[in-house]
This record gives C-alpha cells, sequence and structure tokens, in this order.
C-alpha cells in the first residue's frame, strides 16, 4: 500500500461575513501519497485557493484534522507546518522593499545559498540569473518575474508536500514551458508530493489525481484518465469546467 | 599609531562599514578632540585655527581613495559642536566615510552637533557616507545634529548616504543642497527610532542649473513610542528632474509625519514626489512564516531589509 503523506479529514471552513456565517468548504476528505501530483481545478470562486491556505495554516479551520506524514498539523501555525515540511507559492506574492533576490532565496532555503544554487534556482524557473541576483524584491520586478521567484523560493528546499497555488497564473508562454518542465521534473523525481492549483491543460494532464472543487465541496476526484475527460469543454478545447460533468 | 579604546573599536565597527584604520587619510574626534589623524598625497586634512574642525583638502588627482572622519562621544555630559568644510577639486572622486557613535552611561545629555559644509568642483564624484548610532545603559541622551550643506558646481555627481541605526534619543538634521548645471544627486535616508525617540530631517534640495537632477529616497521604521518627521523639499529653478520618495514602517505606539513638498519655478522643472506610511504587511509576514520563520524573525528580517 502507498504511504500517505497527506491525509486530510472532513475540513470545513466558515468565515463570518457581515455578522454572516458563509460556507467556504464543506467538509473536504483527501489524501496525498508520498511523491503524488494531485492537481485541485475547479471554477473560480469554488473554494481552491481557499483550501490550500487551509493547508498552509493561513486561514483557520472550523473543523477537520490535517495529518503530514502521519503527524497530526492540524493546530500548527504556518512557521511550524513549514517547518514541518510544507512548502507554498503563494497566487499573488508579495513584494519586499530593500531585500536582494539572491537574500531571499537564501531565506527560502534556510542557509546562505552560494551564487551558483541560486543561479540554478533562477534559471529553473526561466529568469537569467545574474541579471537578478542583486535586484530587489519590489515594485520593479514585473507581476511575471514575481511569480517565477515565488516558485523558485518553494524549490530552494525539499519539503514533503509542496503547494504551488496557480503557478501558471502572470507567467509568458516561454517560461510557462520551462515552468511545466520545471514540474515534470519534480513528479520525476517523487522527492516531494505535489498539490497543484490550476486551470491550465498541461498541467492538469501531468496529475496522477485530479480533485475538482465546486461551491466548497469535491465535485470530483480520482486518477487523471478518469477525472480529465469530464474536464474538457469540447467546443472551446480549453481546459475549463464542464458545469455538467461528472466523473 | 595611538591606542583606542574597546567601547571606541566597538562603535566604529557600527559605523565605519568599511573598516576604520588609521592609514590614509583620517581623523577620530574623541569626545570633542582629534585623537589621531592623517594625510594623503591627494588628500590633506587639516585643524581649523578659528574653531572646532577641520577643512579637508581633496584635489582634483584623487581618483577612488577614501578619507574617514569618526566621531565618537563616550562621556556622559558633552557636548560637542564641530565644524567640518570639504574642499573637492574638479575631477576628483573621492568615498567620505564620516558618521558619529555616542555611548553614554551617565545621567547627563551627551550631543554631538556635526556641522559638514561640503564644496564640490566641477566634475568631481563624491560619495559620503554617513552613520548614527547610540548606546549605553545611563539615562542620560543621546543626541546627535548633524547640519549638511553641499554646493556642486556644473557635471559633479554627489551620493549622500546616511543611517541612523538606533540608539539615538534625539536628531534634528537639516540638509541643504545647491546644485549646478548637469549635476546628479542621489540622497538615502534611512532611518529607526524605539523607545520614546524623536526625528526631524528637514531637506532642502535647489536645483538651480539646467539638466540637473536628484532622486531622494527615504526609510524608516518608527517603534515604541517614537515620533518622525521628514521635511524634504525640491525646489525647481531651472529645467530639472527631481524624484522624492518616503517610505515609513510605523509600529506600536509611534507617529510618523512625512511631507514631502515639491516647488517647481521653471516650466521645464519635472519634479515628483511620492510618500507612503503603513505597518508591515501581513502578507510579508506570513509569506517568511512559510519560510520557517517566526513572526518575530520575519519582523526582523523585513525592517532589517527595508532599512539595508
Amino acid at each position: 500500500m502507498e504511504s500517505k503523506m497527506l491525509e486530510v479529514k472532513n475540513l470545513v471552513f466558515h468565515p463570518v461575513d457581515n455578522g454572516t456565517k458563509i460556507s467556504i468548504i464543506e467538509d473536504i476528505s483527501f489524501t496525498l501519497a508520498d511523491g503524488e501530483m494531485l492537481v485541485i481545478t475547479g471554477p473560480n470562486g469554488g473554494g481552491k485557493s481557499t483550501m490550500a491556505k487551509l493547508l498552509m495554516g493561513i486561514e483557520p479551520l472550523d473543523s477537520g484534522s490535517i495529518l503530514l506524514d502521519g503527524e497530526n498539523i492540524t493546530d500548527y501555525s504556518i512557521t511550524r507546518r513549514a517547518n514541518a515540511g510544507i512548502g507554498f507559492a503563494f497566487q499573488q506574492p508579495p513584494r519586499f522593499k530593500g531585500m536582494t533576490v539572491s537574500r531571499f532565496l537564501s531565506l527560502a532555503a534556510g542557509e546562505d545559498l552560494p551564487e551558483k544554487k541560486c543561479c540554478d534556482l533562477l534559471s529553473g524557473v526561466g529568469l537569467c540569473a545574474r541579471e537578478y541576483l542583486n535586484r530587489e524584491v519590489d515594485g520593479t520586478l514585473s507581476g511575471g518575474e514575481m511569480k517565477r521567484l515565488e516558485i523558485a523560493s518553494v524549490l530552494a528546499k525539499p519539503h514533503k508536500v509542496c503547494i504551488f497555488d496557480e503557478p501558471e497564473a502572470g507567467i509568458d508562454l516561454w517560461s510557462f514551458s520551462m515552468l511545466v518542465k520545471q514540474f515534470e521534473e519534480l513528479h520525476a523525481e517523487k522527492r516531494e508530493s505535489l498539490i497543484l492549483i490550476s486551470h491550465q491543460e498541461r498541467i492538469i494532464r501531468m496529475a496522477d489525481r485530479i480533485m475538482v472543487i465546486k461551491d466548497g465541496k469535491v465535485d470530483a476526484l480520482g486518477p487523471r484518465e478518469e477525472v480529465f475527460p469530464g474536464l474538457m469543454d469540447k467546443d472551446t478545447g480549453c481546459a475549463c469546467m464542464n458545469q455538467n460533468h461528472k466523473a | 599609531m595611538d591606542k583606542i579604546d574597546q567601547i571606541t573599536e566597538s562603535i566604529l565597527k557600527k559605523i565605519d562599514g568599511a573598516g576604520f584604520k588609521q592609514e590614509g587619510a583620517y581623523n577620530l574626534r574623541y569626545n570633542g578632540y582629534s585623537l589621531c589623524h592623517g594625510s594623503t598625497e591627494h588628500i590633506k586634512i587639516k585643524k581649523k585655527e578659528d574653531k572646532q574642525g577641520i577643512d579637508v583638502y581633496i584635489s582634483s588627482d584623487t581618483k577612488g581613495e577614501q578619507v574617514h572622519i569618526p566621531v565618537i562621544v563616550a562621556a556622559s555630559g558633552v557636548t560637542d559642536e564641530v565644524y567640518n568644510d570639504f574642499y573637492i577639486g574638479e575631477g576628483a572622486d573621492v568615498t567620505i566615510v564620516a558618521g558619529c557613535g555616542i555611548h553614554n552611561s551617565g545621567c547627563d545629555d551627551s550631543r554631538h552637533d556635526g556641522i559638514h559644509t561640503f564644496h564640490i568642483g566641477k566634475g568631481a564624484n563624491v560619495r559620503y557616507e554617513e552613520k548614527h548610532y547610540g548606546e549605553g545603559e545611563g539615562v542620560g541622551a543621546r543626541i546627535l545634529n548633524p547640519v549638511t550643506k553641499i554646493f556642486m558646481e556644473t557635471h559633479s555627481l554627489f551620493t549622500l548616504d546616511t543611517v541612523q541605526i538606533k540608539g539615538v534619543d534625539s536628531t534634528k538634521r537639516e540638509t541643504e543642497v545647491v546644485m549646478g548645471e548637469d549635476t546628479k544627486l542621489f540622497v538615502v535616508e534611512k532611518l529607526m527610532t524605539h523607545g520614546k525617540q524623536d526625528a526631524i530631517s528637514n531637506m532642502d534640495i535647489y536645483l538651480n542649473g539646467a539638466g540637473g537632477s536628484a532622486q531622494i529616497t527615504s526609510r524608516s521604521v518608527a517603534k515604541g513610542g517614537s515620533k518622525q518627521v521628514f521635511h524634504p523639499k525640491a525646489i525647481g529653478n531651472a529645467p530639472c528632474h527631481a524624484h522624492i520618495q518616503c517610505d515609513s514602517i510605523i509600529m506600536d505606539q509611534a507617529r510618523v509625519c512625512s511631507i514631502p513638498e515639491i516647488d517647481a519655478n521653471h516650466v521645464d522643472a519635472a519634479i515628483i514626489h511620492e510618500a507612503a506610511i503603513g505597518r508591515i504587511n501581513s502578507e510579508q509576514l506570513i509569506k517568511l512564516n512559510t519560510f520557517g520563520l517566526s513572526e518575530e524573525e520575519a519582523e526582523a528580517v523585513i525592517i532589517e531589509n527595508f532599512l539595508k
């Protein structure tokens, strides 16, 4: 039997908005095997990013439990979850005035990285390394550059589980191809379990399993070959949700 | 070589990032007196006859040399007012490393007022670094009131890099720059206050010559119950460009007042100002938490880099 790297049981998130409890995540459960790639997709506003934030501890659970490699991390802070082995790439990463790219990557790695290691990380996400090492992680970097740097920061050290929230958003076509290659290599190495939130067909096609989240609930969950055909909109050829599909 | 005590040695490391040595052109002022000094072939340091301070003559042949003129006040109750004048020859290229550290372990206030005037010759390139720092367990205040006047001739370049590291209870900084034709000015001012400290920085930049450009960047962090006031002013009297940017992080019960002022007296004076004050962005903290840093560590990293 494959070992479970992540066990998510009955997650519920009902934040209060203007005095009223709203249902964002409703009883979501799933597992992630060691080295598995799970792609989470679904319509915008369905709860995918919130789910990822619940896993990282950025949003507080109302109920449910999360086990990482058998360790109950449900009550852990973000910091403790990070140190337990979860990496997280934000959809819209924040900027840091005064912080250089090399310092940022060193912080991500938890150690002072040599220049070559920084260059390798940056090249891996399609950034011309030497030009960036001493640049500041501030408004002088474009949205696409920030996204690629964000992904490089997660790859700066090994994790048990890496979560990438829409890594393709804001990235040009060439860099996207580099990114897909990165994920393919990561996946092939099977050293880390990966959760990717994505709408991109090329990313969804890489998945071992696909989970569709809609209206805060699991709409479909299963092996790629079972779930993927139902996702395709035959008229447009885009990897967008076919609202009528059932896996 | 004059012997330097441990406290002075330690403060010098804080205020002179390039590393102070009794070599080359230097002047170490200690508790109101010149402890040691030296000149070079191109840079001559002379003690003033009529008042406290030095005249520093930097010849046109100076290329890539440094002058180190740190000030240490290590006694309680000292008030030190010093006038340093710099005469930089045409085409010279020099870095001047100043800075002042106060160690006050007593009950009385210790104060240093450094009045520096720079006369920058045509085509000269000057980098001036100034770090201010205070320490000591006494209740006496550590006060630093620098006055910096800069007169720039045609085609000269001046970079002013000032940092108030920490421990300065009160500071009032006055800076005035008069810029000639085709001159360039870069100012980076970084300041940290904490506890009950207060800091005022007034800066007047006169862009009098055509083709002048000035970039003023101010970054500060105010913690505890400290107060800061910034008032940079760019006055465009000719076709010129100027950009003032003030960013402050405010924490705890601190207060920050930022008043960038732009004053155009010529139709081709292009002057911009930006100012922002805000708490540490929670998204930045969360991002660093995802690297495994605690709240305190993340906050310290953000501040350290913001003021770097």
